[in-house]
């Protein structure tokens, strides 16, 4: 069974590199542009059938190591 | 006083702390991170460097590593613990301290020597500074931009766990005196047990006239008593 997890930085702490992306974006003319903040992509296997198992499973890799629950949120998606 | 300096893939400044502490006698022993166990330390150092070539955060890979749950007995039974610049990001992961290091706010990796000021000389790893002593200190890193809660800013503040703040050279802590965006402009904090220290300056870098300067001397002749 596969999953996405996607990490993205809380929305009160400083994200100075999604920060630069954006002004970067707005400076070629994207004006549209409102808002950008930048994160981190895991796609993750796991040997187990049962989706709700896999699922605590993904999200004990979350907790113990992917994110550091601080400063970054977390999302799990099945593909 | 026995010291043990933790070594790990990428640590770059576990041979120079290792210097230090010889230098300021203590009789030291390099414990690599793989080991399950540690030799009896009075104080342990988690160094400086990019530990896992700071894959996915600064720390992390370094702070699940096998030695760390020894650190971690060790620091919870009184053992004196320092981490310096990478370390303190590893200690940060392990959870020993809290709180944790962002990217630097100019997103620049900086390497100089900066000013800091002693806030509590009452512990055991600054009793030998004055309260307020200004220190010329180098700094080196990409992530050094301390971040925590308001409620854990609270209690640094209360308990006095705020061990050095950036400032300029005349002591005026201030933003501009700030090289990295730390939240107000904090360099280095205690535990609440104040047992363990975290700092992103280098004072192993600090023991030697003909290197640099003698400021980060006192730090080490401090944990001799």
């Amino acid at each position: 069974m596969k999953f996405s997890v996607t990490v993205t930085l809380k929305k009160d702490v400083l994200d100075p590199q999604g920060t630069v992306v954006q002004n970067t974006l707005v400076d070629m003319g994207m004006n549209n542009l409102k808002s950008i903040r930048q994160g981190k992509h895991f796609e993750i296997e796991v040997n187990e059938n049962n989706q709700a198992n896999a699922v605590k499973k993904v999200d004990e890799m979350c907790k113990k190591l992917l994110v550091n629950s601080i400063i970054e949120d977390y999302k799990i998606n099945k593909i | 006083m026995k010291s043990s300096v933790i070594v790990f893939p990428g640590s770059n400044c576990d041979r120079d702390v290792a210097v230090a502490l010889e230098k300021m006698q203590f009789k030291n022993q390099m414990v690599w991170h793989k080991e399950t166990k540690l030799p009896q330390s009075d104080l342990i150092v988690v160094p400086g460097g990019f530990s896992y070539g700071d894959y996915l955060r600064s720390g992390a890979i370094a702070g699940k590593s096998l030695i760390i749950d020894e650190v971690i007995k060790a620091a919870n039974s009184g053992c004196l613990i320092l981490g310096i610049c990478n370390g303190f990001q590893i200690l940060t992961e392990t959870g020993l301290l809290k709180g944790t290091l962002l990217r630097n706010k100019n997103l620049r990796f900086i390497n100089k020597d900066i000013h800091i000021k002693v806030l509590n000389n009452d512990t055991k790893f600054t009793n030998k500074y004055n309260n307020e002593q200004i220190l010329k200190i180098n700094i080196a890193h990409n992530e050094g931009n301390y971040f925590t809660n308001s409620n854990h800013l609270e209690e640094l503040k209360k308990e006095k766990l705020i061990a050095f703040k950036y400032c300029n050279e005349t002591g005026d802590i201030n933003d501009d005196s700030n090289p990295n965006g730390s939240l107000e402009n904090i360099a280095g904090i205690f535990n609440s047990n104040k047992n363990i220290l975290g700092m992103m300056p280098h004072p192993e870098r600090m023991v030697d006239e003909v290197l640099s300067n003698k400021d980060g001397v006192n730090l080490f002749s401090s944990l001799l008593k």
